[in-house]
């Protein structure tokens, strides 16, 4: 009896000690991120001058939006930046990852090669954004060798400024998340499953096709997590490479917050969060990220 | 050792490739940052100079770069502690598997997972109703942890996945309580990790754009004031700040890859398995 009640009041005291170091980070999050969504979702009722908000709660921003051709152009274009980043991301993910992990044959160089891939990361997306001006404009770098190699005769002007640019920056930028986790989940492979699939016969090609890339699902799933939010949310590379010249939500959203009419950018931005999180919803039912960590 | 099959030249080859891709452009701009006074944003290069770089330490039109430059350190360091700080105590917070810790956990993936931008709106909304001024000590700091507290966290949790709890256990055996068990042996274990974790706290905050974008006030952080450079500024001089960011940037990222290193070697000469906590 005493037992069992010492038991409980362990388990009190297991959940409030817990309770008590999630605190700040729970605090943080409430403040931050949970505060902003209400903010967001209330604001999206609202009515707007042409200077100020006012309070309200009508549906005018959501009809215009959900009437408006605009936002099913715009929305299918930031479907399309995510698709097309995504496959290219993970092609390229997949392999270098698969390379790092399988022919790589020293830890030392794993980790060193890792490393190597993963510094870009650290530094800033809008100075790697810049650094493609050089490579792509219409004296860039890019054009002159194709020039001279006799590919074209004029400078390509689609190179800078045009979906193309955009594609390759958020490929440049984000690869990196899908290498991370893929490479992680390989790591952690058995290689002795590897080795029973050889000595039962598989060629190099069934042994990537029905053991590892089954067994690198998670990490597949993670990264995609990753790049496709990354890319959905994004409203900068998408402003800087195309030039203001393509559009995507979140261009939408900057627009509206630069013309002052929150409400609709407010409205714009709950629809977006909600087609977020619903893609992450299906994503999340292939993958438990915790035990993948 | 057996020979290397032909798929590894071709895959190193890719490998190269994709880090020339990685690298190319960045070392592209480094080396046009040199260009000679007259020279322009792409090659040829007319001439070699450090113009562009005196150009930035001259007080002039393009901006304040000294002061978002010394704003977004003091930030990245109040945001590396905090981030530091709270993940840990959220990861310690997790093992006890308390009531709620699964919300907590999804609240944790949204932060990660929303759009940046709905944070600077939504912080912005509520301040400017609330008649604050928003600044970037206060609403760029916090919404600035929305974005790194979760890879902190989720660092954490890769740290406690290969955690060896019978150090624990054995500490608890040997009559510590749980404060001396966290500092005497959890805390010890767990910090080479931390170096990580600090690494991404200021790496993310140094460079964070979209969320401190209506949450910093009128104070600019290097990032927003890059940006702004980017629309009227159509010199070499922006790839001198770049490069001299960037270096910055490698330089932090060298510091703490040779502290992690010291702090594993200091541990194997001194015999300490310390770290060996980590299976």
């Amino acid at each position: 009896m005493t037992s069992l009640k010492s038991r409980l009041s362990g388990n009190l005291n297991r959940h409030i000690m817990g309770w008590l170091m999630a605190m700040p980070m729970a605090l943080v999050l409430l403040v931050f991120l949970m505060a902003p969504i209400v903010m967001i979702t209330v604001v999206s009722f609202w009515g707007a001058t042409e200077w100020s908000i006012y309070p309200a709660f009508q549906f005018d921003n959501y009809e215009f939006l959900l009437t408006s051709e605009v936002t099913y152009r715009v929305f299918l274009n930031t479907f399309k930046y995510a698709l097309i980043t995504w496959i290219c991301t993970l092609l390229i993910g997949f392999t270098v990852a698969y390379f790092l992990a399988f022919h790589v044959r020293s830890l030392t160089w794993q980790i060193a090669l890792f490393l190597l891939c993963t510094i870009p990361f650290w530094t800033s997306n809008i100075i790697r954004m810049i650094s493609w001006i050089p490579f792509l404009g219409r004296n860039g770098l890019a054009n002159s060798a194709l020039i001279s190699w006799g590919v074209i005769d004029e400078p390509v002007e689609w190179l800078l400024f045009s979906d193309f640019s955009v594609i390759l920056a958020f490929v440049h930028l984000y690869t990196l998340f899908m290498v991370v986790p893929i490479f992680n989940t390989m790591m952690r492979i058995d290689k002795s499953l590897i080795e029973a699939a050889v000595d039962g016969g598989a060629k190099g090609w069934q042994v990537l096709w029905y053991v590892i890339i089954p067994l690198t699902k998670p990490g597949i799933m993670i990264g995609t997590i990753f790049v496709v939010t990354l890319v959905m949310g994004d409203f900068i590379t998408v402003r800087f490479m195309s030039g203001s010249q393509s559009a995507n939500v979140g261009r939408m959203i900057q627009n509206d917050i630069g013309l002052l009419q929150y409400p609709s950018a407010s409205a714009t931005a709950v629809i977006l969060l909600i087609t977020v999180l619903m893609v992450i919803g299906i994503l999340l039912r292939f993958v438990d990220i915790r035990k993948e960590l | 050792m057996e020979p290397r099959p032909t798929s590894f030249y071709i895959l190193s080859a890719i490998f190269v490739l994709f880090l020339v891709f990685l690298y190319g452009p960045t070392l592209t701009i480094a080396i046009l940052s040199f260009q000679g006074p007259g020279g322009g944003l792409t090659f040829p290069m007319r001439g070699v100079s450090l113009h562009w770089f005196k150009d930035l330490f001259q007080q002039q039109a393009v901006g304040d770069i000294w002061g978002s430059f010394s704003r977004s350190i003091v930030l990245g360091l109040m945001v590396m502690v905090t981030t530091v700080v709270v993940s840990v105590m959220g990861g310690l917070a997790f093992r006890k598997r308390f009531a709620g810790s699964g919300i907590l956990f999804y609240l944790i993936i949204t932060s990660l997972v929303i759009p940046s931008i709905l944070i600077s709106l939504g912080v912005g909304l509520i301040w400017s109703q609330a008649g604050l001024n928003v600044h970037w000590s206060t609403t760029g700091y916090g919404a600035q942890l929305t974005w790194t507290l979760p890879f902190g966290l989720l660092i954490m949790f890769a740290v406690f996945n290969r955690f060896d709890q019978s150090f624990e256990e054995a500490a608890r055996d040997l009559g510590a309580s749980p404060w001396q068990t966290l500092r005497h042996v959890v805390l010890p274990i767990i910090a080479p990790s931390l170096i990580g974790v600090a690494l991404f706290g200021f790496t993310l905050s140094y460079d964070e754009f979209a969320r401190t974008l209506l949450t910093s006030g009128s104070y600019n952080t290097l990032p927003l004031e890059i940006f702004g450079m980017t629309t009227n500024v159509t010199t070499p001089v922006l790839f001198a700040l770049g490069t001299l960011t960037t270096v910055f940037s490698l330089l932090i990222i060298g510091v703490f890859l040779i502290l992690a290193w010291i702090m594993n070697r200091k541990r194997s000469r001194q015999g300490s398995d310390a770290g060996k906590g980590l299976v």
